[in-house]
């Protein structure tokens, strides 16, 4: 039965970790804007591709 | 729950204008346009934009995003911002400052694309002086680091102004306080509620099944306080509202939804504690975790539709922020707050009078259009005492202030105690009258269902009465009104519809009488009823050539005054540079285009000008147009070539939309004009309907008021600040407006003017809603009845209430969201009868309120 123990304190030892987490990303601010990074990781891609988007974005797929 | 997510650059009117259009804003290009590195552009502002963003190897911007710039209305000069060195002004705006640098959140309302937010964080390329930059998108919003050393204030906004994106400087703005805190608060209760809920829901699912036998009674006491000790911080933090909230209202001796909540709440987790501590069962911590999860999920769902919607109520936001105040030394930029009465201050063209005054020198010629709704401008005399509210046109005047900007006449208005009633009308919402009438049920039974088990089974007494009040906690009740509500507003706002908040559709679910507005709301200053008749016949005629059109609306379109704007508005198709434009206060404008001199204006300043009609000319009889307004008259080349008309035009989806409403509801209406109109107006309305004319805004104010004391439920659409009284007191105060987001003081409802016509069915739609919600009632009642029967009969165990409570909630946020949905849809397939006109909108900066022609798709 003491396996039944050691899963819950294994168990709750990765929820806790998981709920620092959550707590600390709400914490540093990841949750004021969900949408500009979203607009900005787009505007990165691009500054690569600058010399020749189309190739760039082909080389991609494959 | 996440947010309806804003669309995405491509404005499909950029597309199509993109071929031979300008290269940084897609406007069209006029022939002999200005070319640079073979790319065409519309004006030597955006050419200037593309150059300076190409020297600074910015090119990047026009790859991001075709044509992703704003065009660039005039050169943005630094001494207009002056005032912002202010430091009066400045600490105000500043987030931060030290010596060496400083961070301000400055609010930019031309940002709109990828390439916008890549273009403004990489604005240190622009300038030295200028750190790190960081947008935010979804509030148009960039936080700004720099060195006031190296950049005044000042020069960092021009500089913005400079490349399209002039930020909104507005007084209720700058007394903020910072970001809203709720948001960081709302995740970590929802977080923590979640991972209770979870953790505590996977410990209990041996007791559901019953195979908690298995691991023998230590298990059923190390569950039980596991669950005790996670649903501890969930009780206490994550329903911490909830506490506050049913504490408030026990205070004000009434009872809202908060109140039977937090008793079900309470009465859950002491039961459980109890039951732990006897060692009966592992108590009831996972359906009280799940239903908070549930209920702030809810409550987060609420928040972000109304966080999307926050309405600027403040009054000193439509007031220049700052003015040129006369001194000793000269002329100083000043805020409005700092003013004293016996200031002198100096207004020049398009600037706002902040507070009563009297006119010391200088021609005025002020525009109330922001207080009484009327476009005509306001010639006044030295001497003369002037309101607050107008906004000068024309030259630079001298004033005295007579009164503080407090005690001044539209902040009287606004201070009015109809402004601040907002309290009464929430607390009287569908559910509160509800829960009041359930909370005394409730108890009533718990109490009856104890009394009867004292006698059978005093054992039984307090499981029973603790089960009851478990079972019966309305958190289902909860759920329903502010999904269906929240899932309305925002099928709403979809439509360009702007609910201030969700509890307007309860109150829009029960308007019987509809008063309108008659200036700006069901007549327009748009381009239609802008007629032209020549100087020879003085009938209507194209005689204008396409050309000539063009000229006169370019020349329009450096004018604020509202005849220009409509003229220009009608006219204007592609812009022309203007040479010489100068603008005689009262007279009219004069300018070159194209080596042409043209003269706008009336009669008299024409004939000052020179101007004599032709040979055989007869002057234009514009009393030969329907409901002619005021005339403008033409010259070009020292020649009268005619006068344009001025209508006041109704807008085209009236007569539908009073037909459709006639029916179902009654109608009023009420002008701040004279009569003259009064017999086209009362065939429209038909004979039944009250038309009342030459109404102040208290007089609005005291009609709306009078109809409610005779027990009438009423809606008031307006526009103005003349009708903000009214909107107020009435039970919703719908606002139209040309271009969301001017401003709408005291309305509940924000409605986009195209969108008018769809008045009727969404008053339709609201009493759907409002029935959604009830049927959300009946229904968790029914959950409870048979819970309750079931706890008052003190048979009440863990797995019936682990699935009868979130059950209940989640079929009634399914009901609640599903049906909204659907009558929502219904909603929108209702096609608009009337094609939406191709139209240009004015929008006013709440600084300089200069019309600003703007594209509408």
């Amino acid at each position: 039965m003491s396996v039944v123990i050691i899963l819950i304190v294994a168990s709750l030892a990765v929820a806790l970790l998981f709920l620092a987490g959550f707590i600390w990303a709400v914490r540093s601010g990841q949750y004021e804007d969900t949408l500009t990074p979203s607009l900005r990781v787009l505007a990165e891609d691009s500054n690569q591709a600058k010399q020749n988007p189309i190739s760039e974005t082909n080389s991609k797929l494959k | 729950m996440s947010s309806q997510p804003p669309k995405l650059p491509a404005a499909p009117a950029h597309a199509q204008k993109l071929a031979g259009g300008c290269f940084h804003c897609a406007e069209p290009c006029s022939a002999g346009a200005f070319v640079l590195d073979g790319k065409s552009f519309c004006c030597f502002g955006c050419q200037t934009v593309f150059s300076l963003l190409r020297e600074n190897g910015l090119e990047q911007f026009y790859q991001l995003q075709a044509a992703p710039g704003t065009r660039i209305r005039a050169a943005s000069a630094a001494a207009k911002w002056a005032f912002l060195d202010d430091p009066a002004v400045s600490e105000k705006l500043f987030d931060y400052a030290d010596r060496t640098q400083a961070k301000v959140t400055l609010h930019l309302p031309t940002i709109h694309c990828v390439a916008c937010v890549w273009l403004l964080e990489n604005l240190f390329k622009l300038h030295p002086g200028v750190g790190h930059s960081q947008v935010n998108f979804s509030r148009r919003e960039a936080a700004i680091t720099f060195a006031p050393v190296k950049i005044k204030f000042s020069e960092l906004v021009a500089l913005l102004t400079s490349i399209g994106y002039e930020p909104e400087l507005t007084f209720g703005e700058t007394e903020k306080t910072g970001p809203s805190p709720w948001r960081k608060k709302a995740w970590l209760q929802i977080g923590v509620a979640g991972f209770a809920f979870g953790n505590i829901m996977i410990m209990s699912l041996p007791f559901y099944f019953g195979l908690d036998s298995f691991n023998g009674p230590w298990f059923k006491a190390v569950a039980g306080w596991l669950g005790l000790a996670f649903a501890l911080p969930v009780v206490t933090f994550s329903a911490g509202d909830f506490w506050r909230a049913a504490w408030l209202s026990v205070r004000q001796r009434t009872i809202t939804l908060e109140v039977p909540i937090v008793m079900g709440l309470a009465a859950i987790y002491l039961s459980s504690v109890i039951e732990v501590f006897e060692q009966r069962g592992p108590g009831f911590c996972d359906s009280l975790c799940g239903l908070i999860f549930f209920l702030l999920c809810g409550r987060l769902f609420q928040k972000k539709t109304y966080d999307r919607l926050t309405f600027d109520r403040d009054y000193k936001g439509f007031f220049p922020l700052s003015v040129v105040r006369k001194n000793s030394g000269g002329e100083a930029s000043v805020a409005i707050s700092q003013l004293e009465i016996g200031d002198h201050l100096i207004l020049r063209n398009g600037e706002l009078l902040p507070a009563d005054a009297k006119l010391v020198s200088g021609e005025a010629c002020l525009d109330y259009s922001f207080v009484t709704g009327e476009s005509e401008p306001v010639a006044r005399a030295a001497g003369d005492h002037l309101y607050a509210g107008g906004r000068q046109v024309g030259g630079a005047i001298e004033v005295e202030t007579v009164k503080s900007v407090a005690q001044s006449y539209l902040a009287a208005l606004w201070n009015h105690e109809a402004f601040r009633k907002n309290s009464d009308h929430n607390l009287d919402s569908l559910t509160n009258r509800y829960s009041r009438r359930f909370t005394k049920l409730v108890i009533g039974i718990a109490l009856a269902a104890a009394v009867f088990w004292i006698f059978k089974d005093a054992t039984k007494a307090l499981k029973a009465f603790t089960s009851v009040l478990i079972v019966a906690c309305p958190c289902a009740l909860a759920l329903a009104a502010p999904l269906a509500q929240g899932t309305a507003q925002r099928i709403l706002a979809r439509l360009k519809i702007f609910l201030k908040n969700a509890l307007v559709i309860e109150r829009m679910a029960v308007v019987d009488t509809i008063v309108l507005d008659k200036t700006g709301t069901l007549t327009t200053a748009d381009a239609r009823g802008v007629e032209f008749q020549n100087a020879e016949c003085g009938v209507r005629s194209a005689e204008l050539s396409a050309e000539e059109m063009n000229w006169i609306g370019s020349l329009a379109r450096h004018s604020t005054h509202p005849h220009s704007v409509r003229i220009a508005k009608a006219l204007l198709f592609s812009i022309l540079p203007v040479t010489g434009f100068k603008e005689t206060p009262g007279g009219g404008i004069a300018g070159e285009i194209a080596g042409h001199k043209l003269l706008l204006g009336s009669r008299t300043w024409l004939a000052k000008q020179g101007v004599t009609a032709g040979k055989n000319a007869s002057p234009p009889k514009i009393t030969d147009i329907k409901n002619a307004g005021s005339a403008v008259f033409v010259a070009m080349d020292g020649k009268l070539r005619g006068a344009f008309a001025l209508e006041n035009s109704l807008r085209p989806e009236v007569a539908q939309l009073i037909a459709q409403l006639g029916g179902k509801f009654e109608l009023a209406l009420l002008s701040g004009d004279n009569e003259r109109e009064s017999a086209r107006f009362q065939k429209l309305f038909g004979a039944r309907a009250v038309l009342k004319f030459n109404q102040s805004p208290s007089d609005k104010l005291n009609f709306i008021r009078e109809l409610q004391s005779r027990g009438r439920k009423v809606m008031m659409v307006g526009d103005g600040l003349n009708d903000a009284g009214a909107l107020k007191q009435a039970e919703v105060g719908v606002a139209i407006v040309e271009q969301i987001g001017i401003f709408s003081p005291a309305s509940d409802v924000i409605l986009d003017a195209a969108e008018l016509p769809r008045l009727a069915r969404v008053l339709a739609f609201s009493r759907g809603a409002a029935r959604v919600v009830r049927a959300g009632f009946v229904i968790s009642a029914l959950y409870n009845l048979v819970g309750v029967s079931i706890a008052a009969a003190g048979l009440l165990s863990p797995i019936v209430c682990a699935i009868l409570m979130p059950l209940s909630s989640v079929t009634v946020v399914a009901i609640s969201c599903g049906a909204t949905a659907w009558l929502g849809r219904k909603l929108q397939v209702e096609k608009l009868q009337v094609a939406a006109p191709v139209r240009l909108n004015i929008q006013y900066s709440t600084f300089n309120p200069q019309p600003i022609a703007k594209e509408a798709a």
